[in-house]
């Protein structure tokens, strides 16, 4: 089995994710071993999903915890679950 | 979420975190109404970025926090743990911020853009030969941040609800499937389509942002 660019684009998601059969996760990393285009796809989007996950990229508004707790303490006066 | 494969100690975890929610509702149920606050806790933050990136405006985020956490704390009593109380908040925290875009009169679901689930094509990547890290320097001046969040807004609905809660929220595929109301297959289409988008959009973004500091992009990469 040997795959080409755009097989190893369909499955980046998958192999990402870990959810991939064992032989095409071999593929896909021989070929972007060899092709520095997919290599880079590859690694662009992992970096971007780990950018994803760090907190400074969403930030919560100044004071938004005490905000929101003020508000559920008026609430919790007011109501019951 | 990459990959990050649950391991028997983090699946215990889980488990133990599920066990004390419960018990928290039982008792903010039966009266211990102050407890409330150590429930939402945890979540209030990816409560805040789900609506955030719903809405695209950080004063409405916020007003559907607050709305989201008095809808659930007024409907405890009606939860039965069927779902992880997590994706039972942000279940609600998305149909308000979906109640929020139609009161704007900004369309939720129709993008004339959009292709199927079963469609061709729209995924092809930006196709850079030397990308291999995310600058530390642009992260903290906050023009990555600056740009990730734009890009995410500007997915389709579709997509970017599936990424939210899939990369933001780290929700498993199936729970995402379960509160979308989706088979597990077709939120695997989006969020690679999601990515895919996302890479288009932001690689050559990054690359002009910082032609010359490749060099110092030595963050992301190394993270486990």
């Amino acid at each position: 089995m040997r795959i080409d660019c755009k097989e190893a684009w369909d499955a980046l998601s998958a192999y990402l994710d870990g959810e991939i059969d064992p032989v095409l996760r071999a593929e896909i990393e021989r070929h972007v071993q060899f092709c520095e285009v997919c290599s880079a796809v590859l690694d662009s989007t992992r970096n971007i999903l780990y950018l994803t996950a760090d907190d400074r990229v969403f930030e919560l508004p100044g004071g938004f915890r005490e905000r929101l707790h003020a508000h559920i303490d008026e609430m919790l006066q007011q109501d019951s679950p | 979420m990459v990959e990050i494969v649950p391991t028997p100690e983090m699946q215990a975890s889980q488990d133990l975190r599920q066990e004390q929610e419960a018990e928290q509702i039982t008792r903010i149920v039966a009266g211990e109404k102050n407890l409330f606050h150590d429930l939402i806790r945890p979540y209030e933050r990816r409560i805040y970025v789900t609506a955030f990136s719903m809405v695209r405006n950080a004063g409405e985020a916020e007003e559907i926090v607050q709305e989201t956490m008095l809808k659930a704390y007024r409907s405890l009593h009606s939860f039965r743990g069927e779902s992880k109380f997590s994706s039972w908040l942000t279940a609600i925290a998305l149909n308000e911020a979906r109640a929020c875009l139609r009161k704007a009169g900004k369309s939720t679901m129709v993008f004339l853009d959009e292709e199927g689930d079963d469609g061709e094509g729209a995924c092809q990547p930006f196709q850079l030969r030397d990308w291999r890290e995310i600058p530390l320097e642009m992260l903290e001046r906050n023009n990555l941040a600056g740009l990730l969040q734009d890009a995410i807004q500007a997915l389709p609905e579709k997509y970017r609800t599936v990424f939210v809660l899939r990369d933001v929220e780290e929700m498993s595929i199936e729970e995402t499937a379960h509160l979308l109301g989706l088979e597990p297959g077709n939120v695997k289409i989006r969020l690679h389509r999601a990515r895919m988008m996302l890479q288009k959009t932001l690689a050559p973004l990054v690359q002009q942002a910082s032609p010359s500091q490749r060099g110092m992009w030595a963050f992301l990469r190394r993270r486990p």
